[in-house]
């Protein structure tokens, strides 16, 4: 007996049509590219877990023969490691916190206001990510280098902008779109300036939006390793740019273990965000035509 | 006409706004005397709903003054004006309750808070809201909805309510009874009332005076009673009512339309030169013998409590409305009770009294 029926809900009988050849080859296929999707998506996952727990894998097995918590202790153990942990968790909110400051006001702008060259800004904003990052990170570390900011944490938090810039400027710019103009009229007429306005239903009905923005900048810069392992060395090693020492000291089970604590961040923010993004309380409230 | 000083009311004085290189509100005049309820009945494009936002400030007009009371508020932002909407989408911000919404006015002002919960619950209790003080927009109707927003803008006691369209979306039932609502709500508070729409029948149903637009100008300003039965000029004539239109001439109590002639009741004989007849369907009389021109019933159609007749008459169709218990033969006889007569778009019969286009 299944659960459904247990709780008492006798599931409505349905006639499916009579399975044809064409149909059960698209199901076939389907499930085929699924299951290939979910192998490919957390097949290296499963991979690293396994990885960061074993002692001795021989190569032909397909399961390690030992299990072992050790590359757990000597990850926990290397001052420098622990260190590096504690300055991505520096660096990533200040991050966050200066990107907003920077790109809502202008993602505000991008949405409510009609300039000359706005859609030419707000198309070159995409430029930084569309030549490789390494080749700006170059030529920016000249600049650097007069200003005295390589080596400095300001430089590394620069350095990290650039990439959050894009998202931080688009996401809240449509999310501001999205809040339709007569809410804020509405205000408008029941007495308050232009400024209670945006403090009191745009950005409030724009919140998620910028929400969602400001944890993808958070894992941005929390992952971000090229510019900050050329402009924060060797003062500021942040845990993505540990990785490449990682890598070539350790054994590749205490990277594995490294990548995992990289992770965890990121999926506790990612599912935090799926119910914002899910949620669309946004759109039910407007009697839009 | 009034130049007396500080005039009660809103005054739409000589106002002009150009929007996208056109013209949309073209040396518009309005006056709104106090406790009144207009409606700007227009067609779309017409400029009703661009004069109601530069009433409300949302628009500056570009030439022109707009007062209130006698005060010039032309220059004052939204949130100075005296003035109240209700938005067509309502407008209502979906994280706030029913009780935040319309409170949120009063807070801005910082009454105290005992205050802005009687006024609250008494203007909830006039819109009949009371037991969806705690609910959020999204849970209430949309015609719930729509008398939260007319709350929302009758807690601030404005001197000018302004509606925007604000049955549009509501069904066809619940319109009417909003519509009713809104009026006695209206007189009840006396409050001087902008009320825009492109629907004739609501216009006619709730306005003191309905002010017909057409390419930013008034075309008429006038009650109902008048704006129906004297239509000033062609375009009001087909906008409001139904209407049967002829280009013809008239006689002394006729009038002859595509070279048939048709008894017509209260016209007189004005000159050779073809006009434009207008005849409302309820002022044809039609006969099955007696006096009139022939006619061929075409059509019948059945609405309810009349019957609407589509019938040939000379090279012309009339269409009359009639009393559902009516017999009626292939062949009828036809006559005019009434008509309106235009000569270049401009009323010329009835002439009584100059109809105020003001």
């Amino acid at each position: 007996m299944s659960v459904v029926e247990q709780a008492g809900i006798v599931p409505i009988a349905r006639r499916r049509p009579r399975p044809t050849v064409r149909s059960v080859t698209v199901r076939a296929v389907g499930t085929v590219l699924v299951v290939a999707l979910l192998v490919f998506m957390v097949g290296p996952l499963i991979w690293l877990a396994l990885r960061a727990f074993s002692d001795i894998w021989p190569y032909p097995r397909f399961l390690p023969s030992d299990w072992t918590l050790k590359w757990w202790h000597s990850v926990f153990a290397d001052k420098s490691l622990g260190n590096s942990i504690k300055l991505s968790f520096e660096f990533a909110p200040v991050v966050t916190v200066a990107s907003a400051a920077i790109c809502l006001p202008a993602a505000y702008a991008f949405s409510r206001l009609n300039f000359p060259g706005r859609r030419f800004f707000l198309v070159s904003l995409f430029a930084t990510n569309a030549f490789p990052k390494i080749g700006l990170y170059i030529s920016m570390a000249g600049v650097f280098y007069t200003f005295n900011l390589m080596g400095t944490f300001l430089g590394v938090v620069f350095v990290q902008l650039i990439g959050t810039i894009v998202f931080m400027t688009w996401i809240p710019a449509a999310a501001f779109s999205s809040v339709p103009r007569s809410l804020e009229e509405a205000a408008r007429d029941a007495g308050a300036g232009p400024l209670r306005v945006f403090f009191r239903i745009t950005f409030p009905l724009a919140a998620p939006g910028i929400f969602v923005a400001m944890v993808l900048s958070f894992l941005y810069s929390f992952d971000e390793a090229q510019g900050t392992f050329l402009v924060g060395i060797p003062n500021y090693i942040t845990m993505p740019t540990e990785m490449y020492t990682l890598v070539l000291n350790y054994p590749e089970q205490a990277g594995a273990v490294f990548s995992i604590l990289l992770a965890v961040p990121s999926i506790i923010l990612m599912s935090l965000v799926r119910k914002h993004i899910m949620g669309g309380r946004l759109a039910e409230g407007f009697q839009l035509r | 006409m009034n130049e007396s000083a500080a005039p009660a009311g809103l005054l739409v004085d000589h106002v002009s706004k150009d929007l996208g290189g056109r013209t949309i509100v073209d040396d518009m005049q309005l006056e709104v005397h106090a406790g009144e309820l207009t409606c700007l009945l227009g067609p779309s494009g017409c400029g009703k709903t661009t004069t109601l936002r530069m009433v409300g400030g949302f628009l500056q007009p570009d030439a022109g003054a707009i007062l209130i009371d006698g005060v010039d508020v032309s220059r004052l932002a939204p949130e100075k004006r005296p003035t109240a909407m209700v938005f067509q989408n309502y407008a209502l911000w979906p994280h706030m309750s029913v009780f935040k919404n319309v409170s949120f006015g009063l807070r801005l002002r910082r009454l105290p808070r005992r205050e802005i919960r009687e006024r609250v619950e008494q203007v909830l209790e006039l819109v009949g809201l009371m037991h969806h003080m705690n609910s959020y927009p999204a849970q209430i109707s949309g015609g719930e909805q729509q008398r939260v927003a007319l709350a929302r803008a009758l807690v601030l006691e404005p001197k000018v309510l302004l509606l925007d369209e604000p049955l549009s979306n509501l069904d066809a039932k619940l319109r009417v009874r909003v519509r009713e609502d809104i009026r006695e709500i209206q007189q009840r508070v006396g409050i001087t009332t902008v009320f825009v729409t492109h629907d004739q029948d609501e216009a006619l149903s709730i306005s003191d005076r309905i002010a017909v637009m057409s390419g930013g100008r008034v075309e008429q300003y006038a009650d109902p009673n008048t704006l129906y039965r004297e239509p000033a000029t062609h375009f009001v004539a087909s906008f409001v009512g139904a209407m049967n239109f002829y280009t013809g001439t008239v006689g002394d109590g006729s009038v002859e339309i595509g070279g048939v002639r048709v008894p017509c009741d209260g016209v007189s004989r004005n000159g050779t030169a073809p006009v434009e007849i207008g005849v409302r369907p309820e002022d044809v009389q039609v006969s099955s013998d007696g006096d009139g021109a022939e006619a061929r019933v075409l059509r019948e159609i059945p609405r309810g409590h009349y019957k609407e007749l589509v019938m040939q008459l000379g090279e012309g169709e009339v269409r009359a409305f009639v009393a559902p218990e009516v017999e009626t033969s292939e062949r009828q006889r036809v006559r005019f009770g009434r008509a309106v007569v235009y000569s270049d778009g401009v009323l010329q019969q009835p002439s009584g009294q100059p109809t105020d286009v003001r």
